[in-house]
């Protein structure tokens, strides 16, 4: 496989996988159920779209083709978004949001924690200041899952149902397909599988703690590397490209 | 828990290294794990700070705008409690 169109695929699908699950959490702006978790979360997503800003200039520049960072996130059609499906999935109620955030955040930092040693130095270099952020996210979204899982009644069994109704779509994550291959056989990024079996053992870790099942194991959705979407994405898209699509190369 | 129920919190930041920590502002939490997370999320996202202190604000016990008199006016005339009749070398940096 060519080197280039390789990266250009696995850097794009990192800065999507960022840039999706910012936007949908930027959704909760003057929505957070308490002020200061409303800037929470909004910091939270604001870290994520810096971490698409830096992926999408760099897959930009590795395609050569003149696009930056706003062709990429705002002009693309849907099936050429590679994010994970449970990126775009919507924010139901906080706990739905906080079981979707810790699922991720947990994903991201494994993934990162690799990408650091990437053989990429510019994925490296990014990798290296994002891991910072997205260690904070961990303990943010972990937190709330321990306060709803093991609060009241109520809270538990929302958080519960929160977990066993997204679970389908964590499989999605860990499709490992020709891009990851060259990844793992270039020193680019981590193999998939060592990283999935690692992210159970954490997320088990937590739930457990927080007295909640882990959800059985069972049919997973998968579709997000071939371009395949859940039919929220479209919704997702209209409002993400609204701008660019109404004016055309505006900038701010 | 309703928002009424959450205690309201005093947050100091310390911006550097050898400052004392000021106060910031307040905000609700239910716990002091939470309210430290919330101080951080709320109070040093422009890169203010590097040390954060929360109290809840009962335990803070202060003096009441009617005492100013009898505690802070006797202190007005007297210039000479002021450390300013001398200059501080630069070496020693934050006072």
């Amino acid at each position: 496989m060519e080197s280039k169109q390789a990266l250009f695929n696995y850097a794009l699908r990192l800065g999507d996988n960022a840039l999706i699950l910012g936007h949908r959490l930027s959704e909760w702006c003057g929505h957070g159920p308490e002020l200061e978790e409303d800037i929470a979360l909004i910091n939270v997503s604001l870290d994520l779209l810096g971490h698409s800003r830096s992926l999408l200039t760099y897959t930009g520049e590795v395609e050569g083709k003149g696009r930056g960072e706003d062709d990429l996130a705002y002009t693309r059609l849907e099936r050429e978004y590679t994010n994970a499906l449970i990126c775009e999935l919507p924010n139901g109620h906080f706990g739905d949001t906080m079981a979707r955030q810790f699922l991720v955040d947990v994903f991201n930092q494994l993934l990162f924690t690799e990408l650091v040693n990437s053989k990429d130095e510019r994925i490296a270099a990014i990798a290296a200041k994002a891991i910072k952020e997205i260690n904070y996210h961990v303990r943010h979204s972990s937190d709330w899952v321990l306060r709803l899982g093991d609060g009241t009644e109520e809270s538990h069994n929302r958080m519960q149902q929160s977990f066993d109704s997204i679970w389908e779509f964590t499989g999605d994550l860990f499709v490992q397909n020709e891009f990851d291959q060259w990844a793992v056989a270039n020193g680019i990024g981590p193999d998939l599988n060592v990283l999935h079996q690692a992210w159970k053992t954490k997320v088990a870790q937590v739930l457990t703690e927080a007295t909640l099942k882990m959800p059985q194991e069972g049919w997973m959705q998968h579709g997000s590397k071939t371009g395949t979407h859940t039919e929220y994405f479209g919704f997702l898209l209209a409002e993400l490209q609204y701008m660019q699509r109404a004016m055309p190369g505006c900038e701010w | 828990m309703s928002r009424n129920d959450w205690p309201l919190w005093e947050v100091f930041i310390r911006s550097r290294s050898g400052l004392h920590h000021k106060h910031a502002g307040s905000l609700h939490a239910p716990d002091v794990e939470m309210a430290i997370s919330n101080a951080r999320d709320v109070y040093t996202r422009r890169n203010e700070g590097v040390s954060i202190w929360v109290v809840e604000s009962k335990y803070i016990h202060a003096t009441t705008p009617g005492e100013k008199e009898e505690l802070f006016d006797s202190a007005e005339d007297k210039v000479y409690r002021h450390p300013t009749f001398y200059d501080i070398p630069d070496e020693v940096g934050h006072m």
